[in-house]
């Protein structure tokens, strides 16, 4: 019996919608390359270790963020956050060693990250999303949990016309429908 | 839309974010299993139902996550206040004549959420209900 070729899979990452975008009068989406990502939760006395470890400070206000080398972490709750590498950083290998209390779990997988950039992205997100997210309720770094349409999404402004927007994986489809549509009415 | 007030979050948010979760101020028992079958029926089932005034509580669900009480009048739908879950259950009869409004319909819109509103809210709650 002739031997059989020895085939060796190897798991291939299949982003949601990669590469996908759509432009419409004064503003742009694009689905944001694959990101490390961890849901932190901790107590107030555990937050100094944890900012050490991360090498970003966890920002204690509501609604409100913090970078650093391609790493952000945004307030979601009083003990919550969510921190975003995309510098190719490992943030749960990073709070492994912190011994204070804490819970990181991670959620790279679970995410899909949009931006929406252009004069009327604000316009395009308050489509679906009931918040006041005009400069002086909601400045650049301002983040929230919040909705969109249907579905619970993470608003991050990272610059004055500029938005990333995260969504859970299962609900992309719905989100980047919702979003192209509100673009285009947004442009008209 | 209503605006609710976040004790957490520590501003108006949108109704939308929010979800209902009962009355407020209900304590378990530290020792339920000795409760009579009549206390826990009052416990566990009657709510007080009025028409006016309600302590609820309320989960920011799609925002910070977290419970919290409000004093709502069933009435009007009004929010007077809002306060984090764990403080004492506010007087009624000084909420009345202190409190600011809990939700956008009496306040101006360019006062809504920027950190120094033009005026205190004090002045705008005369007349409340
Ligand atoms: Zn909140």
């Amino acid at each position: 019996m002739a031997k059989a070729a020895v085939k060796t899979a190897t798991a291939a990452r299949a982003p949601a919608l990669a590469g996908r975008d759509f432009s419409a009068t004064g503003v742009k989406l694009a689905v944001l390359a694959p990101a490390e990502r961890i849901s932190l939760r901790a107590p107030a006395a555990s937050v100094a270790a944890l900012s050490k470890a991360l090498g970003v400070t966890l920002p204690k206000a509501p609604k409100t963020s913090a970078s650093k080398d391609g790493r952000t972490a945004l307030w979601l709750g009083p003990d919550e956050w969510l921190v975003i590498d995309e510098a190719g950083g490992d943030p749960l290998a990073d709070c492994a060693g912190v011994k204070a209390l804490h819970s990181a779990v991670g959620v790279s997988h679970r995410n899909v990250g949009f931006s929406v950039t252009g004069p009327a992205a604000a316009a395009t997100l308050n489509a679906g999303c009931p918040q006041d997210l005009s400069l002086a309720a909601f400045p650049v770094g301002a983040c929230s949990r919040t909705i969109l349409g249907k579905i619970e999404v993470v608003i991050l402004r990272t610059a004055e016309d500029a938005f990333r927007l995260e969504c859970w994986r299962s609900f992309s489809d719905y989100a980047f429908a919702f979003l192209s549509q509100a673009a285009v009415d947004a442009a008209a | 839309m209503l605006l609710i007030r976040c004790p957490y979050c520590e501003e108006e948010r949108p109704e939308l974010e929010f979800r209902n979760a009962g009355e407020a101020h209900i304590a378990r028992a530290a020792d339920i299993a000795a409760v009579s079958d009549e206390d826990f029926e009052k416990f566990f089932f009657i709510r007080s139902n009025p028409k006016g005034i309600i302590y609820e509580r309320w989960r920011h669900i799609h925002g910070c996550a977290r419970f919290f009480n409000a004093v709502r009048d069933t009435v009007t739908d009004k929010f007077v206040m809002t306060y984090k879950a764990g403080e004492p259950k506010p007087d009624i009869s000084k909420l009345k004549k202190e409190s600011g409004p809990a939700a956008y319909a009496n306040r101006p819109p360019d006062q809504l959420n920027v950190k120094k509103p033009a005026a205190k809210r004090a002045p705008a709650s005369k007349g409340d209900a």
